[in-house]
């Protein structure tokens, strides 16, 4: 496995993924007395490249440490952030990589990436539960956290009409903070 | 009629409670006879919302106590990644003190997780004496802890920025003092855990995870290292002052030759683990530069920071149990967090369960899970549904326990007959 640094990774992804490579940045920061780099690569894509860029990564390195989906509802878009970190076992060589996708919130649809990477089931379940996010494709449709007779069609990280603001107690004396209409 | 279609397929929900373990969580097991077939694994009976809380009620300085409770045992490393991805956040280094007395704090506690593990497993499978004896030895390094924050448990030593209480030199002898007395009892610890035949009986070859399956189901820590996955981040993308210490992650090759992959080998990197800690906190306090703790004295200026900045960070640290990540997205003119979102080790480790159980009796159950160190458990109450008859059993934790510690007994005295 040959390790590139963060330029040459982004470059690779532009060859790969041409246009729909949307954005990239590179942010560094130095560490404690001896200054060395803690780095992170931040990624854009759209969706049809989506699964194109998670092979690229499993191309950079066999088997790329998928950290955790982070999901953002942003108004009128859902952005997710697949959380990877490459080159793992060396010393002072890991990288995180975050690969940004935004998705229309009309059309909130990810294609499953646990055929590339089995592990990926528990955070894909839980972005589909929470975020209201379709996985398409995923092995295991149940819901992961909530539990079963939690209602559907509300969904707790989302800041619109489908969030859990219903939901909430509003304790005596205090006043109802959000309103739904 | 052939001796398969005989067998009858039981299925097995251990949990969600189980008093041995810290977190509920619900095994379904499928068993034929005594040996596990498939397993679900049925987690969120303690989902509390904490990322939810620290984006609508919570300011950012808040939620570092909030973090800190996202677990008992890993309070230290929580806040660690949080204010580590607050920070990038907001684009404000640590003062390098800081940076060392994070580390320290934060290896004190691996030592006393990794130890609380060890007597968890030792009374898992029947071995009490071992148990007691492992807890009385975590007690000095609790002492320890107290001695150094104040508190045994939730330290709240993290400010964003820096750390709330320095580490003086007046305490290094202290400390010292704790350090020798761990290396002075290491002998005996490796010699009861790695020699005892009782412990490698029930240990070797139990709850295998083989390093291609560890790598495909991401697993993390001391779980992904004993199956033979170089994988630590202190070694990896180091943090705070492991930076510049030259960190190796720990495989069990170092001391046992070819990696299995099983429980014994858990043991070892976890043991092994305890003593690096141990030379960690001491290159910490000689290399330890002086300086300030951080970066702004008053909570007012730093929430009034926080509000202004705009940007995302990503916290990265090693919890005792593997890898703590934290992301953070700070909005211009917001109060509260726009984003958070935490990743527990065990979250992932979960995911190798299944592989670890399968093929395993269920006598191993409370040991082979008990393995991965798992921050939420199970086995208070299993049901035995007997697929044929739908005929419904109880088998209680203790009954569970009792099975474990028979399958002990009975091996010590096949080997003694």
């Amino acid at each position: 496995m040959e390790i590139l640094s963060p330029e040459a990774i982004v470059e690779s992804f532009k060859g790969v993924l041409g246009d729909s490579l949307v954005d990239s940045r590179i942010y560094e920061r130095e560490v404690a007395v001896k200054k060395n780099l803690f780095r992170i690569i931040w990624i854009s894509v759209k969706r049809e490249a989506f699964r194109r860029a998670v092979e690229h990564i499993c191309e950079l390195q066999e088997y790329p440490h998928l950290a955790i989906i982070s999901s953002a509802d942003l108004g009128d878009r859902v952005e997710l952030i697949y959380h990877f970190t490459l080159y793992y076992g060396n010393h002072l060589q890991e990288l995180s990589l975050g690969l940004r996708v935004s998705l229309a919130k009309n059309d909130l649809k990810i294609p499953t990436i646990t055929d590339i990477i089995p592990g990926a089931l528990f955070t894909e379940r839980e972005t589909q539960e929470m975020m209201g996010v379709e996985v398409v494709g995923i092995p295991n449709n149940r819901r992961l956290f909530l539990p079963e007779d939690f209602p559907q069609g509300v969904y707790p990280w989302r800041t619109d009409e489908t969030g859990p603001q219903d939901m909430l107690r509003v304790l005596p004396g205090r006043q109802k903070k959000y309103d739904s209409g | 009629m052939t001796v398969d279609e005989t067998k009858t397929r039981y299925t097995i929900p251990v949990g969600p409670i189980h008093p041995a373990l810290k977190e509920p969580i619900r095994l379904d097991l499928s068993v034929d006879g005594e040996e596990i077939v498939d397993v679900d694994v049925v987690v969120g009976q303690v989902h509390r919302g904490i990322e939810w809380l620290g984006m609508n009620r919570n300011n950012p300085i808040q939620n570092i106590y909030l973090a800190e409770r996202v677990c008992g045992i890993c309070n230290i490393c929580h806040p660690f990644a949080y204010v580590m991805a607050v920070e990038q956040a907001m684009g404000i280094t640590p003062p390098e003190r800081a940076e060392y007395i994070r580390v320290i704090i934060a290896e004190m506690e691996r030592i006393h997780s990794h130890l609380l593990w060890a007597g968890v497993a030792a009374h898992e499978i029947g071995f009490d004496s071992v148990f007691y004896l492992v807890w009385r030895v975590r007690e000095e390094i609790m002492d320890l802890i107290e001695y150094v924050t104040g508190n045994r448990i939730t330290k709240a030593m993290f400010q964003i920025g820096g750390v709330r209480r320095d580490i003086t030199e007046e305490q290094f002898p202290r400390i010292r003092q704790s350090l020798d007395y761990y290396k002075s009892i290491f002998e005996q610890l490796r010699a009861v855990f790695l020699d005892d035949r009782t412990i490698r009986m029930r240990t070797r070859n139990v709850g295998i995870l083989s390093t291609e399956d560890a790598l495909k189901l991401l697993a993390v820590g001391p779980t992904g290292r004993a199956s033979g996955v170089l994988k630590d981040v202190r070694q990896d993308q180091p943090y705070g002052a492991y930076a510049d210490l030259d960190i190796k992650a720990i495989t069990p090759d170092m001391l046992t030759g070819p990696v299995v992959g099983d429980v014994y080998d858990r043991i070892i990197v976890r043991l092994l683990e305890v003593k690096q800690s141990i030379e960690i906190i001491e290159l910490c306090l000689e290399e330890m530069p002086s300086g300030p703790l951080l970066v702004e004295q008053k909570a007012a200026k730093l929430l009034n920071m926080l509000t202004k900045a705009e940007g995302e960070g990503i916290g990265r640290a090693e919890a005792p149990r593997g890898e703590v990540v934290h992301y953070v997205r700070l909005e211009a003119g917001r109060e509260t967090l726009s984003n958070w979102k935490i990743r527990a080790p065990t979250y992932v480790n979960l995911m190798a369960i299944p592989t670890i159980l399968k093929g395993g009796q269920i006598a191993d159950v409370p040991i082979a899970f008990a393995s991965i160190d798992p921050c939420m458990s199970c086995t208070n109450r299993a049901i035995v549904v007997d697929s044929k008859t739908k005929n419904t059993s109880l088998l209680s934790y203790r009954e569970l326990h009792e099975l474990s510690v028979e399958k002990t007994k009975r091996l010590e005295a096949e080997l003694d007959s």
